[in-house]
């Protein structure tokens, strides 16, 4: 579905801004209609995922790590750069090329989109600033000395809980402050309207892809779709293609952290309650008050207090439905994974990985289970290492 | 309306934003006292927030040391409550505190507590009605802003919009004390409102010296001054606080 002209799905999206940026949003849909309507645009998107990101990536059959129930992986992490963010960045720079902007800003929690934004105003010769919470600077440093390399200028937030959502709150702030030149790279299908429905349309691809060779080689749909989901655009990009498919069930894994009563969670949709939070409104992890919490995740791609509108919208209409998977459970299945398959799954996917596990108990071997792979673990190994080492 | 009233009482009003509970809510109190005794003619008073988008440093942070203190929407209800007889106060809150606390709520308690108005900087034309309507009927004023990048059309709409008085952000970006406002393109963006409405138009964002105000008086009707008040006590308490800002006001003027 698309969004309603206010910028909702159902009860939630919208457009909650200060006025300077009212005038860029509008600049911004304006742009991306037109881009969207004209097939030169895509022809060249669908060029680039071809020959730059490596699309189509596969899908391919975890036999060693399912337990019964076939299991089948997108492998969103064979993708250049690692993840399935480079297909946001980059349908992004080109529209940030057609409306003559001349640099980009992103936010970064782990530093992928970070990564991902970097590489894209490398090959397209923007200037890049990356604002990076203080305290994930210090934990990502391998992802931070990349996105230097690649030429991006890193910019340590040091406001509020200095992670994702105070460098989030810097990224809009850069952006009120340079409108007029500058093109925001949202990393997520958050944000104010139109960003959650142009992130989408830039992540399709992945269920586009996966549903068509679901079909070519095993003659069905899957019987269930698994994603995890932080502010939701790896889950958003394949779902969408299954929406119409009433029999395939949508199952998006939150991060439960330490558990959702724990108050060491990031499980917006679980335990949170509806808010607005930069942009538009959605759930949010907060307080009675309206403040919005600090978030835990052993994943930093998924430690966000918010989640997309359309995730909540899918959540109110149960045509998809959100579970949660703790910090324990995600590594596990990042190990298991590891030895299973010889592929190192993200931490972040790992969480898709262990759900699919729980799930496969109550599916029998005529299901068929298709899990996004959203990306690879490379960045987790010290992170993963340092914690089993602590616990020996 | 009250606030209305106000602002004509003087030209060029002067309206003094404060952070409820920085440094802590009892020196606040103390301070709009002190704005009030020095002729500001109302009160801006901020609702801390943790995400405030629009907000640049100075303010954020002293949004921060007030949720240090636990001081909550509730709490500067009050607060507006035993000082209603001081000075009009305008509540400036982005608007999830407002949400979680109900539109109607806020606006029925706002009321009860004696706020002159409120604005909600991340509500824009497109967002702001539900709320924009409660107060009306309670009698609230609702400032709403025009940016620098804020069309002809759309600022006359914003303008028909506001009640109390139109809010003009000097410049693109956030909060903070800054640079000379570009006085060459507010007299434009004033013009368009001064067509559009007959209410008090006031200046903000960067408005922090002398000068500023001088270069604003000839067009605009009020100028609105946050970051440069909250720089001038910030690390101070009492009496020291006291003292600081009213020496500052003064040298505004």
């Amino acid at each position: 579905m698309k969004p309603d002209a206010r910028g909702y799905f159902g009860d939630f999206g919208g457009r909650f801004v200060p006025e300077v940026l009212a005038y860029a949003l509008d600049e911004l849909e304006r742009a991306m209609v037109l881009a969207f309507d004209d097939p030169s645009f895509w022809s060249e998107y669908r060029a680039l995922l071809s020959s730059y990101v490596g699309r189509p990536s596969p899908i391919y059959r975890a036999e060693r790590f399912e337990t019964d129930v076939p299991t089948f992986v997108k492998r969103e992490d064979l993708n250049h750069t690692g993840s399935h963010k480079i297909d946001n960045t980059l349908g992004q720079a080109l529209l940030a090329r057609r409306m003559g902007k001349q640099r980009l800003i992103a936010e970064t929690g782990a530093g992928q989109h970070g990564v991902a934004t970097a590489t894209v105003g490398a090959k397209f010769g923007f200037p890049v600033d990356v604002y990076m919470g203080a305290r994930d600077v210090e934990r990502q440093a391998p992802n931070v000395a990349l996105m230097r390399l690649l030429g991006a200028t890193v910019h340590p937030v040091t406001s509020g809980t200095q992670t994702l959502k105070d460098a989030t709150n810097e990224a809009f702030r850069a952006w009120a402050a340079g409108v007029e030149e500058t093109f925001y790279v949202i990393g997520s299908v958050v944000g104010a309207h139109p960003y959650p429905y142009m992130v989408r349309e830039f992540q399709r691809v992945i269920g586009d892809e996966a549903r068509v060779q679901c079909i070519e080689a095993y003659g069905r749909l899957p019987s269930d779709v698994v994603a995890c989901v932080g502010g939701g655009s790896n889950a958003i990009g394949i779902f969408t293609a299954f929406l119409d498919d009433a029999d395939v069930k949508l199952w998006g894994v939150e991060a439960a952290g330490e558990g959702l009563a724990s108050g060491k969670t990031a499980a917006s949709l679980g335990a949170g309650s509806v808010g607005v939070l930069h942009g538009s409104r959605s759930y949010v992890l907060q307080t009675d008050d309206g403040q919005v919490v600090e978030t835990h995740s052993v994943s930093a791609g998924l430690d966000y207090p918010g989640v997309g509108p359309e995730h909540a919208y899918l959540k109110e209409s149960g045509r998809a439905t959100y579970v949660n998977v703790s910090d324990e459970e995600a590594l596990s299945a990042f190990q298991e994974f590891a030895r299973a398959e010889g592929i190192v799954p993200a931490l972040e996917s790992a969480h898709a990985l262990a759900f699919a596990r729980r799930l496969a108990r109550e599916r029998s071997s005529r299901d068929l289970i298709l899990v996004n792979l959203s990306g690879r673990g490379d960045k987790d190994l010290a992170h993963v290492a340092s914690l089993l080492s602590s616990r020996m | 309306m009250q606030l209305e009233r106000a602002l004509r009482a003087q030209t060029p009003a002067f309206i003094a934003y404060l952070m409820a509970g920085d440094p802590d809510v009892e020196t606040t109190e103390m301070l709009i006292d002190a704005v009030a005794r020095c002729g500001a003619a109302a009160v801006e008073l901020g609702v801390p927030y943790g995400d405030p988008l629009a907000d640049g440093p100075t303010i954020a942070a002293a949004g921060q040391r007030a949720l240090s203190k636990g001081v909550t929407l509730r709490d500067v209800l009050a607060l507006t409550d035993r000082v209603r007889e001081k000075i009009p106060i305008v509540l400036f809150t982005y608007f999830n505190p407002v949400y979680r606390y109900g539109v109607g709520a806020f606006a029925a308690d706002a009321a009860k507590a004696g706020a002159a108005g409120a604005i909600v900087p991340d509500l824009t034309l497109e967002e702001v009605e539900p709320l924009r309507e409660r107060l009306q009927e309670r009698n609230l004023a609702m400032p709403l802003l025009v940016a620098p990048t804020t069309l002809a059309y759309r600022a006359a709409e914003i303008a028909r919009k506001a009640t109390g008085f139109v809010y003009v952000v000097s410049r693109l970006g956030v909060t903070g004390a800054g640079k000379a406002p570009n006085v060459k393109a507010l007299r434009a963006q004033i013009a368009t409102l001064r067509s559009a409405t007959h209410l008090p138009i006031a200046v903000g964002f960067g408005v922090s010296h002398r000068s500023h105000v001088k270069a604003l008086a000839p067009y605009a009707d009020a100028f609105i001054v946050g970051s440069a008040l909250i720089d001038a006590y910030t690390g101070t308490r009492g009496s020291e606080a006291l003292e600081r800002v009213e020496r500052f006001v003064q040298s505004l003027r």
